[in-house]
């Protein structure tokens, strides 16, 4: 039964771009500083890349407690502030399970259940801005 | 027990690396004692809450886990202590949206949903120490042959 665990994640968190969205994949045991710090990162590459989404993997975090969560949300309205959509990916089960028991509901976070889903929410990744949900963003003319 | 090794510690809480530390140790212990997938996250869930409380309200502590059986059924009892101020109104940290910190107010209140049993030991001025005990519901049973 015993299982190798990742060693914990400390300091950033990479933060890929794929078009106009940002890409953030959380994996493992997550620092609370290494969570604030990739807070203030996304706020920056979202205004440096005019990016139009966020999306978050959470398919290899094995805990959201009411501090990821929060971080979470934090970063969904921060985004929002700076015109762009955020999505969290592919929560396990268990974790979501774990989340509504705890109380942390977050009505405000958009879900998808895979990466490529949430991409496809956010307007990336395609050839057809107009179908964009939501489209408050002109594609370049 | 060979189980007894990998379950039974006593860590520090002291900062936020500690927290890593103790969700670890608290995973790792769970599966060891056959908890499934979805009790273990529960109970790393509330660790997580409770050690942090520890941190930040008690000004820091420990966590002593152990392992306790009842019938044939193992359980992990997990204790946080600290030296902090103490809790003057248990009832209102218990219940949610309560925070005298910084985060959701969900601490206290949603860990104790998270477990099967739960005790909290505060008075102000003598520190904190909250108790709580999950079981696999399922012990792990030696497979029989057919």
């Amino acid at each position: 039964m015993t299982r190798d665990f990742p060693p914990p994640v400390t300091g950033h968190v990479p933060v890929l771009r794929l078009g106009d969205v940002l890409l953030v994949t959380l994996q493992g045991d997550l620092h609370d500083s290494t969570a604030e710090q990739l807070q203030q990162d996304i706020g920056e590459a979202i205004t440096r890349n005019r990016a139009a989404g966020v999306v978050i993997d959470v398919s290899g975090v094995e805990i959201v407690d009411s501090f990821l969560g929060r971080v979470l949300a934090e970063i969904a309205a921060k985004a929002r502030l700076l015109a762009a959509e955020t999505v969290v990916a592919g929560m396990r089960p268990a974790v979501a399970i774990t989340m509504v028991e705890l109380g942390l509901f977050l009505p405000g976070l958009r879900t998808a259940l895979s990466t490529e889903d949430a991409i496809r929410l956010v307007g990336g990744g395609d050839a057809h801005p107009a179908a964009r949900p939501g489209g408050t963003r002109q594609g370049s003319p | 027990m060979e189980t007894a090794a990998g379950v039974e510690a006593c860590l520090p809480i002291r900062s936020d690396m500690d927290l890593v530390w103790v969700r670890q140790h608290v995973r790792q212990a769970a599966a060891l004692l056959g908890f499934g997938l979805v009790d273990q996250t529960k109970l790393v869930t509330a660790a997580s809450e409770l050690a942090r409380n520890t941190l930040v309200h008690g000004g820091g502590g420990r966590m002593e886990a152990a392992h306790v059986v009842r019938g044939r059924v193992n359980g992990l009892r997990l204790v946080f202590a600290d030296d902090g101020p103490g809790i003057p109104d248990l009832d209102r940290a218990l219940t949610d949206g309560y925070t005298s910190g910084d985060g959701l107010g969900m601490g206290l209140g949603g860990a104790r949903r998270l477990v099967h049993e739960f005790a909290i030991d505060s008075a102000p001025g003598a520190g904190t120490t909250v108790t709580v005990t999950s079981w696999s519901v399922r012990p792990p049973l030696p497979r029989e042959e057919a």
